[in-house]
Parts: structure tokens; C-alpha cells; sequence
């Protein structure tokens, strides 16, 4: 008997599986477009081009300001007052256009740099594919419950704790492959980008290995996300206690938390934010300011600074894991199915 | 013969904070014998699908042993999984998926050939219509599907609760069919069913649940034989005569009926008597006939539902019986 294998098919023979994946692909897909469109390397000839740029720019300024300053010196000959408010004193003679303020960077087109911005990005994957993953691990097994498929599996193979972990198994697994295909596919199109239509930057070792580490964060992301929502609505035995808990957590904790927060002026208010503790997980750490601590009319003030760590986040987001697995495996022991 | 399924005081009380607690199964007695079509039947919220549900895993009973091909159930559930096929009350399927598809997605968790799938499909006539989606069925469809489903795994016991609903007059025949057909292979089959007349015509025994409890069991013959009442129709060769008949009959101690244009005695010993009573008095039987009773009517009086004009009865107005005391299963 091969449970695992009969609930990779159903996985993948879902429509919401088929359809979420497929518009994430799409969707993925124009970032590295888009990257594309707008890098251009920082060819010999465009690089010239944007020096004759800077050069035509900085004469221009300069042609304008000498011609202010004639009409302020016509104006001074005529003995007209207030000169210096409109013109600067000395009609302006300070104030003259510099080369220096006409650098040959400012007129380059936009060029993607592979060492610099590529880690950023990998933040807007795991992102989009933790949202994805949360939706189809919900609907993986809230359906199957909703639609009385649960049951149909149960009358067959009638242990149910195996049946659920092989499930939530079945779905881990599968995203972290969906996972691992689509970072690697994410990866080779900005390395693309960087090689043909940017930069690349200096690639060390120690480069690649944090990128590595960027990437773990972001897929255990993405599956503690499929996890949850695979709890959720396993407890819920229903697609939509899992969506609804999310979209409850986003009103109340990331709108609700916030405004109350900022209205009772509750110092470092976001240490209790849920969204903090994900930034610090993939950002390592998040430092929050309490602006409001310094007045800064009064002279210089370093606001004081509450720093949220990954070590922290982990807790936070392991404790949430443990109880999710704790009360779907709970409820699928305890409860008739009805 | 061995019995598949013996249930013995089972008991199921579902709890609510609202409407406090509710025993769908009070005690509740059944023996199934091998190679039977046995009909399971009661009202609505008799505890039927309580019944089929416990013993196949679903829900937890608050009492009572059950033993499903020897083995008791729920330890020995996952040994015994294997050789028990079921629907359980409404066909439900995932709507997007091809009747192939859910019966094959079926196989692969149950290690079962996809040959089988093909073999079930034209079994229950679903052959030309397996690969469109589920959501394009009938609710016969369905329940064909879900017969299929259930025969998959060639079972040596068939559980099906209300398997006939939805299907059209031939489903019907055809279901009737096939159930014997199983049943003379070896396969056991336990028929839940509101159609008590399919029911009397496809089954070899019955047993009755009202309120949670047995009310009746055993051959279908016999249970109709206990609640026939041994009673007569009596015709007069003048219509005209029945009144005077009827008082007759009463005087000599029987319980006469009048019913149109005859009289319906019982509480006599045996139909001579009727004759004997009437002939002394000048009164001569045309025509004298034992009472025919049929499941529904047996149905009806057993669980108390039948229906009495101008009243509108309720889910939970059924018989209620006392506990039985017999143990296991008997």
C-alpha cells in the first residue's frame, strides 16, 4: 500500500494546486522579466555617452547660472535692493555649478548587480511562496475534509494519526521540492541577468554561503507556512478556518496591534507585531526606534533601539509550529468524524 | 453460520453545550451472519449511521463491544480494513475529480491493481462516463460511484447505507441484483434502507433499530411471521351481514376490525373457529383468509411511525424500548 505516493497524485491533481502553482510561476516569472527589461550593462559606448551626457548637463547649469548672474549684476548696476535674497550674496558667486555634481553614474541606465541585489529579492520569493504554500496546504486538507474525501481515506486506512502526518508529510515534502525547483530556477535567471545584462560583483564563497543560509531561512518559511495552514484547517476541517485565521491575523495583529499600539504609545510596540518576528527570521534580526522618545528640537538625541533576533523569532515560530501539529493531530484522535 | 459482525450494548452519547447531551445508541444489539444480505433498518435519527460510523472507525463509542470478522473493532480496525468495503450514508466525492481518477487515487492508498478500478467501474455502469468529473453526476451516478468504491477492495463484508437513493427504477433492480449477486458469491452484505419493500425482497434478515435500540431481529421471514398476529380476513356472502357478524365474533371473544367489505379478526386460536362461530349462528363464510403482513407495515408498528392524521411527527418521536438483556448479540 502506497499512501504517500496515492497523496502526491491527489496534490497535484488538485485544481487549487495546479492553478496556484501555475500563477506563481507566472508571476515569478515577470520579476526576472521586468530585471531584465530595465538592466543594461555598463557598456564602453554607454558609458561615453553618459559622460557627454553629464558634460552637455554641466554646461547647460552652467550657461543658466552665468546668465543669472549677468541679469543679477544689470540688476545691481540699476541699483536695485533685496538682490540678495533672489540671488544669493555676491549674486551668487558661491553658488556656481560644480563638474563634480555632474557625474557620468547619474545619467546610466539602471544595471542589476547579481551580488548586491539578489539576496533582497530572495525575500519577495519566499514571501510570495509562504502565501502560496499556507493556501494549498489549507485546501489540501480542508477540502478533503470539506468534500468527505477524509472520510473515504479513513474507511480504507482506518489509523488516523498516520493518515494525517502522512498528508502533512506528503505536503512538506512536496513544497520544499516545489520550493528548491523554483529558488533554483530564481537563481540562474538573476545570475542570467547579472551576467548578460548587468553585474555579477565580486561572487566570493562567503558570498554564496550566505546567500545559501538567506535561502534555508526563506524555505523553512515557506514550509512553516504550508504547515500551519495544513494544521489550521485540519483543526477547522475546513479550508476556510485556515484562510480565515490568516486573514485574521493580518487585520488584527498587523492592522488592529498597530493602531492601538500607536494610539496608547506603547514603546517598541512591534516586538509585538507577528510580522517583525518574520523579517527577523530572514533579516537575521530587526532593530526597532522609538523616534518618539527623542525631541530632536532640542539638539542631537540616539533614539533608543529594541532589537528583535532570529533566535528570538525562531521560538516564537517553532512554539507556533509544535501547537498547530499539537491540535491538528489532536483533533484527528479525538473528534468523530461526523 | 459464523457471524462478521456482532455489536453487544453498544452506546453513543453525543454532547453539546447548547442542547446538552443526546444517546443516539442506548444499548444497542446486532449479529450478522456470513454470506447474508442482512437489512439494517430504522427512522430517521434512529441511530443507523451512528451505528455504521462506530463500527467502521469514525466515531468513538461511549460502551459496548463490536467485533467485525472476528477481529473486535476499533483495535483490530487497521488488520481488518482491508476486507470491509463501505459507504456511509451520502456519496461524497471531491467534486473536480473523474470517477477514475477518485476510485484510482483510492486504489494506489489501498494497494489495490488499477485492473480492479476498471472491473468496478463496469460493475456498477459507470464504464463510458469514467473520466468526466464527479461534479457532472447524478446523485445516482454518485451512488454508484460510491458502490464502486466500496467493492474495490473486493470485500468479504459490504457495508452500504442507503445505497439505492437516487438511483432511477433499473439502478434499483440492478443494485437488487447485485447485492444478491455478491451475497451468493460469499460476500456479506448490511443493507441500510428507507425502501423497506427492496429490503424484503433482497434480504435474508433484518434487524430493526429505534431510539438507539433493537427493536426487532432475525430471518425476515420470521419477524414478519411474529408481528403477522396469527390474524384472519373474513368476507360474508352478504355485505349487509358484517355488522351482525362483527358483534358475533366480539361476544365470542375475538378482535374484529371492520375493513371495507370485510372483517380482520384476531385474537382467535385458529381460522375454523371463525367459520365454526358464524355457521351455528346462520352466518356462512365466502371467503377466509390469513392477514398478509408486509416490512413496512411490521416497519411502521415496530418503531411507532407511521402516520396518524393531523399530526406531524417529529425526527425522535420513534419506539422506545426497554434495554435488552440478552448480551452478546442475542
Amino acid at each position: 500500500m502506497s499512501l504517500p505516493k496515492a497523496e502526491v497524485r491527489r496534490l497535484f491533481k488538485r485544481r487549487v494546486t495546479r492553478i496556484f502553482l501555475a500563477i506563481t510561476v507566472i508571476g515569478l516569472a515577470l520579476f526576472p522579466l521586468a530585471f531584465t527589461i530595465n538592466s543594461k550593462p555598463a557598456t564602453a559606448e554607454r558609458r561615453a555617452a553618459a559622460e557627454a551626457q553629464a558634460q552637455r548637463e554641466f554646461e547647460l547649469a552652467t550657461a543658466q547660472f552665468e546668465q543669472m548672474r549677468t541679469e543679477c549684476e544689470a540688476a545691481k548696476a540699476r541699483g536695485e535692493t533685496g538682490l540678495d535674497d533672489r540671488y544669493g550674496p555676491d549674486c551668487g558667486a558661491g553658488y556656481g555649478p560644480q563638474q563634480e555634481w555632474f557625474s557620468a553614474q547619474q545619467y546610466m541606465d539602471y544595471e542589476f548587480n547579481f551580488r548586491d541585489e539578489f539576496q533582497p529579492s530572495l525575500a519577495v520569493l519566499a514571501g510570495i511562496l509562504a502565501m502560496v504554500a499556507f493556501v494549498v496546504g489549507a485546501s489540501f486538507v480542508g477540502a478533503e475534509w470539506h468534500t468527505g474525501g477524509m472520510m473515504n481515506l479513513l474507511l480504507w486506512r482506518p489509523r488516523r494519526v498516520p493518515v494525517l502526518l502522512t498528508k502533512l508529510g506528503v505536503l512538506v515534502g512536496s513544497m520544499l521540492g516545489v520550493t528548491a525547483v523554483l529558488g533554483a530556477l530564481w537563481t540562474v535567471a538573476f545570475w542570467a541577468i547579472g551576467r548578460f545584462d548587468g553585474q555579477l560583483g565580486v561572487l566570493t564563497p562567503g558570498v554564496w554561503q550566505s546567500i545559501g543560509l538567506t535561502g534555508l531561512r526563506g524555505v523553512t518559511l515557506v514550509l512553516l507556512a504550508a504547515t500551519i495552514g495544513f494544521c489550521l484547517a485540519s483543526i477547522g476541517r475546513h479550508t476556510a478556518m485556515a484562510l480565515g485565521v490568516g486573514i485574521g491575523a493580518i487585520v488584527v495583529s498587523e492592522i488592529g496591534l498597530r493602531i492601538v499600539f500607536e494610539l496608547l504609545r506603547v514603546q517598541f510596540g512591534d516586538r509585538y507585531i507577528l510580522s517583525t518576528y518574520l523579517v527577523a527570521w530572514f533579516e537575521k534580526s530587526m532593530t526597532i526606534i522609538d523616534y518618539r522618545a527623542c525631541n530632536f528640537v532640542n539638539g542631537p538625541c540616539t533614539p533608543p533601539e529594541y532589537v528583535v533576533t532570529w533566535q528570538q523569532s525562531s521560538v516564537l515560530l517553532g512554539a507556533v509550529l509544535v501547537l498547530g501539529v499539537f491540535g491538528a493531530v489532536w483533533s484527528m484522535r479525538r473528534r468523530d468524524v461526523t | 453460520m459464523p457471524a462478521v459482525l456482532e455489536i453487544s450494548g453498544l452506546e453513543k452519547t453525543y454532547r453539546s453545550r447548547r442542547r446538552g447531551a443526546r444517546k443516539a445508541l442506548d444499548g444497542f444489539d446486532m449479529v450478522v451472519e456470513s454470506g447474508q444480505v442482512h437489512g439494517f433498518l430504522g427512522p430517521n435519527g434512529s441511530g443507523k449511521t451512528t451505528t455504521l460510523r462506530t463500527l467502521l472507525g469514525l466515531i468513538t463509542p461511549n460502551g459496548g463491544r463490536m467485533t467485525l470478522l472476528g477481529q473486535p473493532v476499533p483495535a483490530a480496525l487497521p488488520r481488518v480494513a482491508g476486507r470491509v468495503g463501505a459507504i456511509v450514508e451520502s456519496p461524497q466525492f471531491f467534486p473536480n475529480f473523474s470517477a477514475h481518477d477518485t476510485l484510482s487515487l483510492l486504489a494506489d492508498a489501498g494497494g489495490v491493481t488499477k485492473q480492479r478500478v476498471v472491473e468496478v467501474l463496469e460493475l456498477v455502469g459507470l464504464r463510458d462516463r469514467a473520466k468526466d468529473r464527479v461534479r457532472t453526476y447524478s446523485l445516482g451516478m454518485k451512488q454508484r460511484l460510491a458502490v464502486a468504491s466500496a467493492l474495490l477492495k473486493k470485500p468479504d463484508l459490504l457495508i452500504l447505507d442507503e445505497p439505492a437513493n437516487g438511483l432511477d427504477p433499473g439502478g434499483i433492480r440492478e443494485m437488487r441484483s447485485l447485492m444478491r449477486g455478491l451475497a451468493e458469491s460469499g460476500m456479506t452484505v448490511v443493507l441500510s434502507s428507507h425502501i423497506l419493500a427492496e429490503v424484503q425482497l433482497i434480504c435474508d434478515s433484518v434487524t430493526i433499530i429505534s431510539r438507539g435500540r433493537r427493536v426487532a431481529y432475525g430471518p425476515v421471514a420470521d419477524v414478519l411471521a411474529q408481528h403477522a398476529g396469527g390474524g384472519v380476513t373474513v368476507r360474508l356472502e352478504s355485505a349487509d351481514d358484517l355488522s351482525v357478524a362483527a358483534e358475533i365474533l366480539i361476544a365470542a371473544g375475538a378482535r374484529v376490525t371492520p375493513d371495507d367489505d370485510r372483517l380482520v379478526v384476531t385474537n382467535v386460536e385458529k381460522p375454523a373457529w371463525v367459520t365454526r362461530t358464524l355457521a351455528e349462528r346462520g352466518y356462512y363464510v365466502s371467503e377466509l383468509a390469513p392477514v398478509k403482513v408486509d416490512l413496512e407495515s411490521v416497519f411502521l408498528e415496530l418503531t411507532q411511525t407511521a402516520p396518524v392524521a393531523g399530526q406531524a411527527r417529529q425526527v425522535d418521536d420513534s419506539a422506545v424500548v426497554a434495554s435488552s438483556q440478552g448480551g452478546w448479540g442475542v
